[in-house]
């Protein structure tokens, strides 16, 4: 079964031409795999319709500008699929 | 349509927040100095302001869908395409649709028609920032009731 790792990974692959093979859940989407914030509105919009959510990403860039949440909470790909669970779970109940 | 205030739409005929889609129309002036360079003796109309077109079609409906709390800034155009040529004097319609709200951003796409017959499509990214200053928002909000776009019901 596919989990939601592997699903972030898969869009990640083909949004930003990324080969699978080299995106890791200890992966940094910035540092590591060098995604700027204009194809990380790409991949939220292909994740906001995989999992029928809305990552809150202004909510998220304040955390993270404010010193009050370290980007690797979102960034890291196995943090943001543990995010983006938590979306879904929020979602149905 | 005022090409050299990047002006690009002369009135919007028809928004639907409920179902995310709004119709704009414009006429391509005769005259413009755009036209001295583009091309000489052979004006036409440049396929990047038909993007801007669309663009500030489809960026009016996302400032309604946020009852104009912010503004959209066009960040990216996917499939832009030019399918036939726009003269001085067409009178163009464009109807756009905005396909997803996310957070800070929206995604967008639109359609330009000349009598029908499509000119141009494309696919747009917004990002979506704060006004900058009150008195830009004021000024944005006077540029929108030209257009005949009922500010006040949405900002009420």
């Amino acid at each position: 079964m596919s989990t939601t790792y592997d699903k972030v990974a898969e869009i990640i692959a083909e949004t930003c031409d990324i080969p699978r093979e080299t995106i890791k859940p200890e992966s940094h989407a910035t540092k590591d795999l060098e995604i700027d914030s204009l194809d990380f509105l790409d991949i939220a919009f292909a994740i906001d319709k995989a999992f029928g959510i809305k990552l809150p990403l202004e909510q998220w860039t304040q955390e993270v500008n404010d010193g009050t949440a370290p980007a690797d909470k979102y960034f890291v790909l196995k943090n943001l699929s543990t995010r983006i669970d938590e979306l879904i779970a929020a979602k149905g109940a | 349509m005022r090409l050299e205030y990047f002006q690009m739409i002369d009135r919007i005929v028809d928004m639907d927040v409920d179902a995310r889609r709004v119709r704009a129309e414009c006429t391509v002036p005769k005259e413009s100095p755009i036209f001295e360079g583009h091309f000489p003796n052979y004006p036409l109309m440049p396929g990047v302001l038909l993007i801007e077109c669309m663009a500030q079609t489809t960026g009016w409906l996302v400032c309604a869908l946020g009852r104009f709390t912010a503004m959209p800034f066009l960040a990216g155009v996917k499939e832009g395409k030019f399918r036939n040529l726009v003269f001085p004097g067409d009178t163009l319609e464009f109807e756009g649709t905005v396909v997803h709200e996310g957070s800070g951003y929206a995604m967008a796409e639109c359609t330009g028609r000349r009598d029908g017959t499509k000119v141009c499509d494309a696919q747009l990214t917004f990002r979506i920032r704060p006004f900058p200053s009150p008195q830009f928002r004021e000024t944005f909000f006077a540029w929108g009731e030209r257009l005949n776009l009922p500010i006040k019901e949405f900002v009420k």
